[in-house]
């Protein structure tokens, strides 16, 4: 059983289907991308997972129990944890209060309901941006403030970690750090389920991928199963075709390009 | 039976104008996302007007009607959301609530001022004519309201329905960021229904008028029951907000009706619509947590402890010295500044820190007052319990927010305001029709504090230890998690946090802090009665407090100053009254964005000053202490540098740099 499973979600705004009869899961210890064209509902299937947004129709099991009908802040004690896409960073906090804000959350208001968890100054040294700490949250870079909630997160000690495109604004080497630290965060044994449109980082740290097209999930598999499917290449080259939609041109062809990289990388 | 039938028709009549008004702010809110409070005060404002033209200028009814419903209105209307609300409805909700006071507050100090009081009517439509059913005589005027709810039900159908404009309405409702990628303009929808909206309210006030009489409040206030039917269809949905609004007007005509005159029951007839408000807002269905950070928040500048200690020495020292000095009147007025001042503190905590609005914060001093006089006890232990049945109304009031935020906790106090003034306070059990009650001064550990000079220094030690305790609170884990709170709700809940019972804590809180304030207040005056409590005193509060600075307590004291003067002012110069709350409503239009306000202005000056002469000072007299280090004062405590642009300070500049993406994924 996994630790995580989303089963025939659908969600409907007005008349659009944002996600589509959606089934995947997540398991503990792994690495899980979610990828997909823009639009294509990964960001409200995250919602989904966490509460924020109800499904129309289907399920969310979390550690063998359904808790599609639970509020927020109950599946975070759970032992669920997301960061965003568009950041949520406590603004007019500095780094380091939003990490303690974190922390007395997770340990109850008064502090006396759950034991101490992991220090502050530690997990800011561990995601790699103790050198901002008495930032205001509101004044760093987009990288760093995503680092800021995954370390957030991790004042939680969370199993499950939701991470919505967390590598960008980060640069080259930034991201490499940031895969490993992806390795060590699952070899602890939590199931991270990230979102990502780097296709390098996908292909390297996931052992797992699940593609969405149109809200439906049209791909799942190891990384090397996805890169060849052909309905994958399709759903990303079928856009690459239609200059009028700026949105999406861009996207693709980054992804293309690695797309051969790779091809040219595998012997 | 034939009563029940005319109870109806008048029900409907009402009715239709609540219709008629509802719609327009439906319209409104969920095109733009800015509920306007001064709905009401643009529909008073508007009947004014169609007097101005019909009767003190002689035109004729037709024209006088064309020229308020279809160019004052709309004009009005396109402008203020063109220069005023343009924008707000993505900021923080408790910004768009003050502007839109501000608007209530300015509309009413205009009309006065332009339209001095006198008895002024305007008579109904085709006055001479009506119909016949039954044994019930039905007014023309009647008919006519009737008629047009339906033809302007019928015309927003269409409109939304039919039309391109009106498509892009409906798709702005949803999602105005969609709408302007699919290459509509989120502006012009919002012009137009404001410019709609603005006409809507303008009709209904000028249909009500031959019957409620031309009134700056009662107009004004009418728009609580527009907003009671418009919570029915829950902002959204037009059609229930039509049945919304008949169903109010039936009810509360029943009301008149059946209700005993007499009684403990007697005054619910005028609180049926804040009821019906507060009952339909506890009734909504949970709200989804917004994602999508709230922006254009600025941080709350936070002294060090010594700093506040100093300065909370510095003015007990001051209050002492004017004490010993002044007449007992010009006392009274301190006393007073200082209960103002005690109220806006807890602002400070609500809107300052936790970022909500109460309408009404002046009731909640009211309630602490009326305690305190009716426990007769006048001592700290009586004080104290004043201040908890505060809190506990806080609290009940707060009961919304179990399930909603913002807007939805400040239309709760307004009912709530309105229930007091109209129904409580006025009752038997409390001060009673137009009564006074009696309150002793404090006494302290037995030491009984008879004269006003000692008790107004007890008073201000009253706000020093507020302030110091609030801003103990700011620091600790309280106080970061209340900020993280109005920061991003979403990453709350996500991070484990039960907000639900936290805010009504912090309601509650607020509310005995104000209650406070009122205990003491009632033993400065020594006689209280309702009249010092009403809804319309907390309205020019709440613009104070964030013209001077809800996010500071030296905002507090200056505003707690600023609105003891008002009225001193206004009796000064009484052709002034209007004016001055025109340009405090305005003040706060202007200055509503930046809830920092002028403490912050006053913080920067102090501080260019100090660097332009404070080392000549220093020099000229050794004993005075050297500030700290600039630079750690500048990142953590200066609130002189405007906060959203302090970023580029020191660890920044250390590090390596970073490739900013060139858009942030959205």
């Amino acid at each position: 059983m996994s630790l995580l499973e989303v089963d025939d979600v659908v969600v409907q705004f007005g008349g659009v289907t944002a996600v589509n009869h959606a089934s995947f899961v997540a398991e503990a210890g792994r690495i899980t991308g979610l990828i997909g064209p823009n639009g294509a509902g990964k960001t409200t299937c995250f919602n989904v997972i966490s509460g924020l947004q109800k499904p129309n129709q289907g399920k969310v099991r979390f550690d063998g129990r359904t808790i599609t009908r639970l509020p927020v802040h109950r599946r975070s004690r759970r032992g669920i944890a997301r960061t965003f896409q568009r950041l949520e960073a406590f603004g007019s906090l500095s780094v380091r209060d939003n990490v303690r804000v974190a922390r007395d959350i997770h340990r109850g208001v008064v502090g006396l309901v759950r034991p101490a968890s992991a220090d502050v100054d530690g997990l800011l040294e561990r995601v790699g941006i103790a050198a901002y700490a008495g930032e205001r949250a509101d004044s760093i870079p987009t990288g760093v403030a995503r680092l800021l909630e995954l370390a957030r997160c991790l004042a939680g000690d969370p199993q499950l970690l939701l991470l919505d495109e967390p590598s960008s604004g980060l640069d080259e080497s930034e991201t490499d750090e940031f895969g490993e630290l992806l390795a060590r965060l699952a070899a602890e044994g939590r199931a991270i389920l990230m979102v990502e449109h780097d296709m390098d980082l996908v292909m390297s740290v996931c052992d797992d991928i699940h593609v969405l097209d149109f809200g439906a999930v049209i791909a799942s598999g190891p990384p090397a199963e996805i890169r060849s499917n052909p309905q994958v290449q399709k759903a990303y080259l079928g856009y690459a075709d239609d200059p009028a939609d700026e949105t999406r041109v861009d996207l693709p062809a980054v992804e293309l390009t690695q797309e051969i990289r790779l091809e040219g990388a595998t012997p | 039976m034939s009563s029940i039938l005319s109870f109806t028709i008048l029900g409907l009549f009402t009715g239709a104008a609540y219709a008629i008004a509802a719609s327009g702010l439906v319209l409104t809110y969920t095109t733009t996302r800015v509920f306007n409070i001064a709905h009401g005060a643009f529909g008073m404002v508007m009947a004014f007007t169609f007097w101005d033209f019909s009767q003190r200028q002689g035109m004729p009814t037709w024209l006088a009607l064309f020229l308020v419903l279809g160019v004052v209105a709309p004009g009005t209307g396109y402008l203020v959301q063109r220069f005023v609300t343009r924008g707000l409805g993505e900021g923080p909700v408790s910004v768009s609530l003050v502007v839109t006071v501000g608007l209530f507050v300015g509309l009413i100090g205009v009309a006065q001022y332009i339209w001095p009081p006198a008895p002024r009517t305007v008579p109904p439509f085709l006055p001479e004519s009506g119909l016949e059913i039954g044994d019930t005589y039905v007014t023309a005027h009647q008919i006519i309201t009737i008629a047009l709810s339906v033809v302007v039900a019928g015309l927003l159908y269409l409109l939304l329905n039919r039309t391109r404009i009106g498509t892009a309405m409906r798709a702005s409702v949803d999602n105005p960021v969609l709408l302007r990628l699919f290459g509509g303009n989120p502006d012009r929808v919002a012009s137009l229904s404001w410019a709609i909206g603005i006409s809507l309210a303008a009709l209904a006030g000028i249909l009500l008028t031959p019957v409620i009489g031309l009134s700056y409040y009662d107009l004004t206030l009418l728009v609580i029951n527009a907003y009671a039917a418009a919570m029915l269809g829950r902002l959204k949905s037009l059609p229930l907000t039509f049945v919304g609004a008949m169903g109010l007007g039936i009810l509360q005509s029943f009301a008149v009706a059946y209700l005993p005159t007499e009684g403990a029951l007697s005054g619910l007839r005028a609180v049926v619509p804040a009821l019906f408000l507060f009952v339909v807002i506890i009734l909504m269905p949970q709200a989804q947590l917004r994602i999508g950070q709230v922006k254009g928040i600025v941080s709350a500048p936070l002294p060090s402890l010594t700093k506040s200690l100093s300065w909370g020495a510095v003015l007990l020292v001051v209050v002492a010295l004017i004490a010993g000095v002044t007449s007992d009147a010009n006392l009274l007025l301190v006393g007073t500044a200082a209960t103002y001042a005690m109220v806006m503190l807890s602002l400070v905590l609500l809107t300052g820190y936790g970022g909500h609005v109460s309408l009404a914060q002046f009731t909640f001093a009211g309630v602490g007052a009326l305690a305190y006089a009716k426990l007769d006890e006048p001592n700290l232990y009586g004080l104290f319990l004043s201040a908890v049945i505060a809190a506990a109304v806080g609290a009940l009031v707060a009961l919304p927010v179990l399930r909603l935020t913002g807007l939805y906790l400040a239309l709760s106090t307004l009912a709530f305001g309105v229930l007091m003034d109209k129904m409580v306070f006025q009752a038997d059990f409390a001060f009673g029709f137009n009564g006074t009650l009696q309150a002793e001064r404090l006494s302290i550990l037995g030491h009984s504090i008879t004269s006003t000079s000692g008790y107004v220094v007890v008073m201000a030690v009253f706000f020093v230890l507020m302030a110091l305790a609030l801003l103990l609170l700011r620091r600790g884990v309280l106080g970061r998690l209340l900020i993280a709170m109005r920061d991003s709700p979403a990453a709350c809940g996500t991070l484990g946090l039960d907000m639900r019972w936290f805010r009504v804590g912090l309601v509650g809180l607020s509310a005995g802090m104000a209650g406070l304030a009122g205990g003491l207040f009632a033993g400065l005056r020594g006689t209280i009665g309702a009249a010092d409590f009403q809804l319309f005193n907390s309205l020019p509060l709440l613009l104070l407090a964030v013209v001077c600075g809800v996010t500071s307590v030296s905002g507090a004291a200056l505003g707690g100053i600023g609105l003891m003067l008002l009225p001193v002012l206004q009796s000064s110069r009484p052709e002034l009254a209007g004016l001055v709350f025109a340009v405090l409503g305005f003040g706060a239009v202007a200055l509503g964005r930046d809830p920092n306000g002028l403490a912050n202005l006053a913080f920067g000056i102090g501080h260019r000053l100090d660097k332009r002469f404070g080392d000549r000072i220093r020099r000229a007299v050794p004993v005075l202490p050297l500030p700290r280090s600039r630079a750690e004062d500048d990142v953590v405590l200066d609130p002189e540098v405007p906060l959203l642009t302090a970023p580029q300070s020191t660890a920044e500049s250390t590090a390596p740099p970073r490739e900013e993406p060139a858009h942030v994924a959205s």
